[in-house]
Formats: C-alpha cells, structure tokens, sequence
C-alpha cells in the first residue's frame, strides 16, 4: 500500500503519448483522406473528420473512466463482460444491420455501434482470467479446450457476421498462449501452415507433395533412425500432404468468390486492376508515389479523390504513404512498433499474471491489426478489412482499441498494490 | 513459476520487429527503389488539358487575308451525367436523326460512361447560335470550341495545302505531336508548320475518380499559355492568281508567274483544281475521296510535278550555252532543212536571232550538234560524250535539272540527261548526237516543270541570274525571311549574250514573222519564246514563256497548256493577258479575254 495515493505517477506515460500521438495523427490524415474545398473546417461534424473528433473525445473520456474505476472491476467481472458481449455479437445477427456484405452493426440514432470491435477486449480479458487461474496449467488438455473454446465461439459469432477479418484477429492469441507456456511448435507449425497454403495455391499439389516427399527422405538420411522419429516423420508427411489437399479444396470449394480472386491477385495469378486488383493497386499507387518526403500534407491526390477506396478506414494508411512519405510512413510504422515492444515489455513488469496475460492480449491485438492492415495496404496480403488501431475512422473501433489499452495501463499502475 | 517463459517475450518481440522491418523494406522499394507508381499516380489523378493555339494566318502580297482561322464547336458528352432530355429537339438542331443519337451516346458510353468524349464534330457557328440557347437543358453535354481553317478566296488550294490529323509515324518520331493534332500536310501549311502552329500550352488539372475536375494542379504553377502561330507574308497576289485560275478553267495545265528581281512567285495556278476550303471540316475526308477519284486529278499540282518536253522555249538556252562556247557567233546561219528534222514553213535564218524569233528547228539541230561535236576527241563517241556533259552543266545552271529550294515541300527535280545516262540506256561509248539530236529542240529526254520553265524566263529577263522562287517574304512580327532567297544564283553563261537572246524574243512577239503576235500588248513590251512540245501520247502541248517589260521587267511568266496545240495560240495569249492584268490592273482585249474564258480544251487527248 506504499504508492496508492501517488496513481498518476504510476501511470506509463509513454504508453499514454504514444496513443495521444497515433489519434491525433489518425485524425489530421482522416481529414486529408477525406479533405474537399467545401468542408474545409476540420471541425466539420457532418464530415467523418468532425465525427471522428467526437469518437476522440469521447474515448478520452472512456479512458478516463477506465482510470477511475476499482482496478480489480474487470478482474472481477471479466466473465460477465465476456458473457454480455456474446450476447450482444448474438443479438446483432439478429437485429443488426446489414453493410457491405456483413451483418454487425447495431444502429443507435444514426451512429453504429459494432460489437465484434468490443468482443476483442473482452475476449481478451476472459482469457486472462481463465489461465491466471492458480490451479491452471496450460499442458493439460482441458485447459487447452477451454482456452479453445473462450477464443472460439466469440470468433465464430463474428465468422457468421460474414466479417472474415475481425474473425481472424482471435488466431493472434496463439501468442499469449505461447508466452504462457504452449509449446513453441505451436509457432513452427503456424509457420509451416502459412508456407504450404501460399505453395499449395502456387503450385501443383501433386508436384508439391513430391516436393514434401523428398524433403521427407533427406530428413530421414539425415536423422537417427530410431522408431520414434520415423513415426513422427510419416505422420508428418502425412499430415502436410493432407494439408495440401485440403487447401486445394477448400480453396476450390469453400472460399467464395471474391476471396478466391483477391488471394489470386496477391499471388499475382491474376491481374485484374479493374476489379479485385483495383484497391491494392490504388493503395500501391498511392504510398509509392509518395516518395521520400510525400506531397505534403492535403496535396495527395490518389486518397483525396477517390481513387483508393475505403481511404479513412481501412486504407487510412494510403494517405500517411501518400502525403508523409518514406519519412511518415516510417515514423507511423516504428511508433506503432514501439507501442507493441512498450506493452510486452511493460507485461513482463507485472505482478499478477492476469495482468500479464492481458497485456500479452493487447499487443496480440494490436499486432494482428497492424499486421493485416498496413500488410494490404502494401499489398503482401489479401485484402481483408480490418481497422488500423488509433488510424482509421470509426466509433467503435476507437472506442474498443482505447478501452483495450487503458484497462492494461490501469492495471499496470496498480501493480505495485499487488504483492 | 509462469516466470519460467519469460524469455519467451523476446521470441514475441522478435516476431513484431520481424514484421516491422519487412514493412519499413516495402515501403523502401514502394516509395524509393518504383518509379512507376509516380506515374500511374498522375495518369490517375492529373488531366493534362491542352491548350491549342491558333494557327498562323496566310496574307497575300498586299497584305489581303488569304487563310484564316474560324471557330466551330464540338459537342462534347460526359455519358454518366446525361439525363433524360427533349432528344428529338437536339437531334433536329444539331441535324442528326434519332437513331444517330442513340448510336453516338453508346459509343460514347463505351469509350468511358465518365470522361467526356465528342459527341458531334464541328457544328457550325450557326448551328450553335440555336444550339446554345438550349444547352442549359442538356445536362451531360457540353461545347468545346476548336478553330478551322478558312479561305475566303477559292484560289491556290495547292500552294497554301491543308492541315489534317497527325499520323502515328510523326506521334512516334515527334514529342511535340500527340494523337488528334492537326499538321500541315501540303503546300505552305506543311513547310512552314513550325512557325504557323504557335506553340501548345498546357494546363493541368486534377481530377478525381470519377473524372470530375477538382481545380488547377498546384495553383497552375505549372501550366503554360498556348503561343500563337506567326503570320506568314506571301508573294502570292490574289488578283492574278484568281485572274490565272479563270483562265485556265476547262484546260489542263499550269501557269506560273515569277517577280524576276526577287524571286518571289506571284502566282502559281494549277489546272484543274479545287476550292480549298473543301478540304476543311466534316467534309473533307468525303470531299478528299472524291478529288481522289476524279479522272482529271485535280490533287496532282502540275506546276511542281509534272514534267513536260520544254519543246521550243528550250531554243533560247540552247542558243546561249552555244554562244558561250563559242561554237556560233550571233552571226551564223544554217539553212532550214527539213531532211534534218521537221519544221514549219519560214525564211531561212541568217543569224541567231532571227533563228529564235522564227523558232527554226534545223537551225537548233546544227547548233546543238556543234555543242555536241566539238572536236575535243578524235573519236565521235568520246567527243558526243564531253560535248554532251559540258552541255548538260551549264544547262543546269539554270535551275534545270535539279530541285529549285521552293518553299513548298513536294517538288520535281525535271530532267537532264548526261552521260551516265545514255551509257546506261545505251552502252558505253555506243550513242553520239545523231543519237540524242532530239534535245537540240527540247524534246527527247528533257523534262522541265512548269515552275523551272517561269524560272527561265526570270533568267532572261534578270539577264542572266535568279533567286530561288519561293512563296513567303517574312514570317511573323519580326518579318523574318530566309537568307537563301536573297542569294543570287548566276547562271555559267556570260552576261552579255543575254541581251541578244531578249532582243530576240522582243521580236517573237512584237515583230512579223514572230510567232507569238497574239501575246502583244499595246502599252507595254513583252518578250516571249512559243513552245510547241510534242507529245507521244496525243495532242502536242502548247508553251509560251514571257517576261515584261522588257527593261525592268516586272513579271517573269510560263503557261503550259496540255494538248493545246500551237503555243502561240493558246498559251500566248493567256501569258499576255496575265501580264496585262497584274501590270495594269484592266484588261483591254475583252474578246480575247473572252475566247480564252470559254475555250474548253479539257476533253483533247
């Protein structure tokens, strides 16, 4: 109890300038994005840059609620917030709004609000829980269901909101899970995964599994010949060979259309800049001819007039490539870098392991967003829509981002409470 | 316990780095290492708009307009934003029918249901009066001006040429062209295209995805204003080039008229011809068609590319290059024998000017036989041989032979035979005068242009030099002219034998027994040579060449009139009828002038 009265000085300031200075930036090239002659005021409320300056106060304020409130609260509570955002991911496939293909809004007096962007930290905050537990270990198979499962029905919720990306943030927990204690195959084996997908839709797959064969006669030339390891080697191979056939078909069967032709694109299988190609090849076009300095700031012309699609939100990162240049596109990137290595470095001070475990989250978050968006901007992914954290216009997303870190930066100035 | 992973946060950090930098390498070759997103970033979001300048207008020698420049419209249509509208309206005022319209606005839309493509070419100014007042309702639509050209006399369609769009092989060798630019593709328009097209500006304007403008580049930093063509100061008159091109209706043929103490071409008339202004606008590519087609080939400018046996005009050169070798004096006679080579019935010529005014075949034949045979090699063959080559220099010393440097691009060299020539046609050393005697008289291998022929009567009447001829004076504000039309080119023939040779041709015209008297003029003294040149294929073609008056001579002239028979019946009398025009401004001899209007001398062969 030797600190309590001191809690601002607890507080990560660098953690709390470093998310100051992505929404204020977020902010200004919002305004860039969307800037025209007849809304020249940057407080424009009917313009998105207006409404986003509501979202940041607003979050502000969220911040500073989050910093007021009992600091075991979400301790305490996090399955009850967990199980209240299920239901809300429930409800909005019910009731919500369908947008461009995928139903998960709420509309509330003309603002949407979109719960699969709130399901991340609460997810997070379960999962803390859970594994924080004392009598938990994570070797055992049950515990592993039911990390599973926590991480698993959020995911499919938003799976059937037709919201492939947001979908895909929850695969980010495979590294808290690994810094708790799964085994680090775990890591080779999303590796290994990732490279036979892009082989398998690159190349034959009978070709391919010749190609694994071989790999797998070499190893066993090379290994001690003992029972163990030649099982695990056919397995192996049987199992990657599987997997490729596997992709093959899910790829031919399973995956719609667009998906297929924006995958297809990336691989540079197909060349279509009129149709799926078009967005990656705008946002290219876009952050190269940036150049080293950029036009300048509201000198861009590809964001400004259109040309990239989505260029508040998802391809807010167009506009920093476009009118910062190198030089701002760097800066944004090693910010964005530094935030992420604060957070684990800062995870790694705590105490609790809850708290560990939830900062571990936030920066898995954060990282998978960073990851898939600025990746597709820069057209080495897919294109798939999710928000660039602090970057991109939307209520929710702000909103959920903001509540995610500062809970961990509420829990960190209480560490020293703990004993 | 769980502390027992804690090196496992840097295996976490490792992966974040890892990302960082493989972003921080893209965006390295994206920004730094690819230009050519630069480029697709402008072809995207910049339209280079051109700024056309008006191209430079064509005056007379006294200052009259003879091309200039008059705005038609284009009606423009941006697919996307048209709405629906009165089209039957439009379609009556712009004289389309319905199905037109709904053919025009598909292919439009084809093109880009965003960008604005030409819905309707060059509406008149009339047609756009009506039009513009109900533009306002037809949203989607809009006008562009463009400038063509116009000639308000129906005269020199060859020489002034015309403008059309540029070929891919000049888009590809020339920056300055793009797609849809106009050129000059002959006569005036195509030589002095440099100075007549000005100089484009550009204005750039940004655009957005939708092709809507969204203001200047920059503050228009960057934008040019377009330069206007110069103006280019012709010699041509407009008189005696309209006066020419009457005269030579309903006859094959041409007339070309030179001021001898410059140079400078007052007319140049072609026969048939077209109106110039036919070759202007909608019409011309159905109008080119056509003057294509037609069997009298009104496309073909006889006074530059057609070359004609000069027949007896060619006696005064020949004359002239005899006396400076000296093989005559302006003394000798030859009698006139027909078994020689045939003639009709005259005198006999006892000296060289007699020979000329009577226009004595035999007399050429011996002349040019001594030019021929000098005796400078005691075989017949070696001798015809340098006889026929130092000939041949000194004829080409009157522009003969060789491309005058007109101002005006297409242009025949005309022909006269060496050495090389008749080796190749008959063999080495198996060919000598009795060979080649026809020259003696200007038929045979000799082939002059029109133009050469005027040149040559500047010669006689300039006495012995002349400069290039040529159509421009000055160009632009600045009255620039070209240096190499102010050097005097002196032929390889003394000064002094010329005077001779004029007196003569004083006496073909104004003397009995010359066999030019209808080219004579009352009031003023006129030199001339008749030219019959016979012709292979039919009729022979009538010649005459003149130039007055005889001191300070102010017009130097030839006419050529395919199949016309005698050249002091036909020619001559339009020669003379020229100079009267320009020298006088009236004309006198109205039953002449008469005779010569309604001769049609078309349908001869």
């Amino acid at each position: 109890m030797r600190e309590q009265k001191n809690i601002l000085g607890n507080i990560d300031w660098v953690l709390v300038t470093i998310y100051l200075i992505l929404v204020f930036m977020g902010w200004i090239n919002i305004y860039a994005a969307v800037y025209d002659e007849n809304h020249k005021s940057i407080l424009d409320f009917t313009q998105s840059y207006g409404k986003q300056l509501i979202w940041i106060s607003t979050s502000l304020f969220l911040a500073l609620f989050i910093m007021a409130i009992d600091s075991k609260f979400f301790s305490q509570f996090a399955y009850g917030i967990y199980g209240f955002f299920l239901i809300l991911l429930l409800g909005v496939l019910v009731t919500g709004k369908t947008t461009a293909g995928s139903k998960s809004w709420f509309e509330i007096g003309g603002f949407g609000l979109q719960p699969s962007e709130f399901a991340k930290f609460a997810t997070n905050l379960a999962l803390a829980k859970f594994l924080s537990a004392t009598d938990i270990h994570i070797k055992e198979i049950k515990t592993k269901v039911y990390a599973a499962l926590i991480l698993f029905i959020p995911a499919l919720l938003i799976l059937l909101q037709n919201d492939t990306g947001s979908a895909l943030v929850y695969v980010t927990f495979i590294l808290v899970m690994y810094r708790e204690g799964l085994s680090g195959n775990i890591l080779i084996f999303g590796l290994v995964i990732a490279v036979l997908f892009v082989l398998a839709l690159l190349i034959n797959k009978f070709i391919l599994s010749a190609i694994l064969v071989v790999i797998g006669i070499l190893f066993f030339l090379v290994i001690r010949r003992n029972k163990k390891a030649i099982i695990t080697l056919v397995t192996f191979a049987v199992l990657t060979i599987g997997f490729v056939f596997t992709v093959d078909y899910v790829f031919d069967n399973v995956l719609g259309d667009h998906q297929k032709s924006r995958i297809n694109v990336l691989l540079g299988k197909e060349l279509d800049l009129k149709g799926a190609g078009y967005n990656v090849n705008q946002s290219k076009i876009a952050i190269g001819s940036g150049g080293f300095l950029g036009k300048g700031y509201l000198n861009g012309t590809q964001t400004k007039f259109n040309f990239v699609p989505e260029q508040s939100t998802d391809f807010i990162f167009c506009t920093v490539g476009e009118e910062w240049g190198f030089v701002g596109s760097f800066i944004v990137v090693g910010l964005l870098m530094t935030l992420l290595i604060r957070i684990i470095y800062i995870a790694e001070r705590q105490r609790s392991s809850f708290s560990r475990i939830y900062g571990y989250g936030v920066a898995s978050i954060l990282f998978m967003h960073i990851f898939v968006n600025i990746g597709m901007a820069l057209g080495l992914l897919p294109v798939i829509g999710i928000p660039l954290p602090f970057f991109s216009y939307g209520g929710s997303s702000l909103w959920s981002f903001t509540i995610l870190l500062f809970i961990f930066i509420k829990q960190d100035s209480y560490r020293l409470n703990l004993l | 316990m769980k502390k027992a992973y804690g090196n496992r946060q840097y295996t976490v950090i490792t992966i974040f780095v890892v990302v960082g930098l493989i972003f921080v390498a893209r965006l390295f070759y994206l920004q730094l290492v690819d230009d050519s997103y630069i480029i697709s970033a402008n072809r995207n979001a910049l339209r280079f708009v051109t700024q056309y300048p008006s191209r430079g207008l064509i005056y007379d020698r006294n200052k009259k307009l003879l091309v200039y420049n008059e705005a038609v419209y284009d009606l423009m249509v941006v697919p996307k934003q048209v709405k629906v509208f009165d089209t039957l309206e439009m379609c009556r005022l712009i004289g389309i029918t319905k199905d037109d319209f709904i053919i025009k606005l598909k292919k439009a839309r084809n093109f880009s249901p965003y960008a604005a493509s030409i819905f309707e070419k060059q509406i008149s100014k009339e047609n756009y009066g009506y039009l513009q007042e109900k533009m306002f309702k037809y949203s989607g639509f809009y006008v562009q001006s463009r400038t063509l050209r116009k000639y308000p006399y129906p005269i020199a369609a060859h020489t002034l040429g015309y403008i059309g769009e540029v070929g891919p092989n000049i888009t590809e060798t020339d920056k300055y062209y793009k797609s849809g630019d106009y050129i000059g593709m002959s006569g005036l328009e195509k030589y002095y295209e440099q100075f007549l097209r000005g100089q484009k500006g550009s204005k750039i304007i940004m655009v957005d995805v939708f092709n809507r403008e969204k203001g200047s580049f920059q503050n228009g930093s960057f934008d040019t204003v377009a330069v206007a063509g110069e103006a280019l100061y012709s010699t041509i008159d407009v008189d005696i080039q309209a006066y020419g091109e009457l005269l030579m209706q309903n006859k094959r043929g041409s007339i070309v008229a030179i001021e001898p103490e410059t140079g400078e071409i007052l007319t140049m008339v072609t026969s048939p011809s077209y109106d110039p202004n036919l070759l202007v606008g909608r019409v011309r590519g159905y109008n080119y068609n056509k003057l294509l087609k037609d069997p009298t080939k009104p496309l073909f400018d006889r006074a530059l590319m057609a070359l004609y046996p000069p027949g007896s005009i060619f006696k005064i050169v020949q004359s002239l290059i005899a006396l400076e070798e000296g093989v005559i004096t302006e003394n000798t006679g030859f009698p006139c024998d027909k078994s020689l080579v045939g003639c009709h019935n005259h005198p006999n010529a006892y000296n060289v000017k007699s020979a000329i005014k009577m226009s004595c075949n035999p007399y050429f034949y011996q002349v040019f036989k001594r030019i021929i045979q000098h005796g400078l090699a005691n075989n017949r063959f070696s001798d015809s041989e340098l006889g026929l080559n130092l000939w041949a220099d000194k004829v080409k010393s009157f522009g003969l032979g060789q491309r005058l440097n007109i101002d005006i691009p297409n242009v025949k060299k005309g022909f006269i035979p060496d050495s090389k020539f008749y080796d190749k046609r008959y063999g080495f050393h198996s060919w000598a005068f009795s060979t080649i005697y026809s020259i003696s008289i200007g038929q045979g291998e000799v082939g002059i242009i029109p133009l050469q022929m005027a040149n040559i009567a500047t010669i006689f009447a300039n006495r012995g030099y002349f400069y290039t001829p040529h159509f421009v004076k000055a160009i632009g504000k600045n009255q620039k002219i070209n240096p190499e039309f102010l050097q005097k080119h002196v032929t390889k023939v003394k000064d002094k034998y010329f005077q001779l040779v004029a007196d003569a041709m004083y006496e073909v015209v104004n003397e009995p027994g010359g066999t030019a008297s209808m080219a004579r003029i009352d009031s003023i003294l006129v030199c001339g040579k008749t030219g019959t040149a016979q012709n292979p294929h039919g009729e022979d073609h009538s010649v005459f060449i003149a130039f007055a008056p005889m001191k300070n001579p102010k017009i130097a002239i030839a006419v050529f009139i395919e199949n016309a028979g005698f050249g002091g019946v036909w020619a001559a009398p339009i020669a003379s009828l020229m100079i009267e025009k320009y020298l006088t401004k009236k004309t006198k001899r109205i039953d002449l002038e008469k005779r010569m209007l309604e001769a049609n001398l078309m349908n001869l062969r």
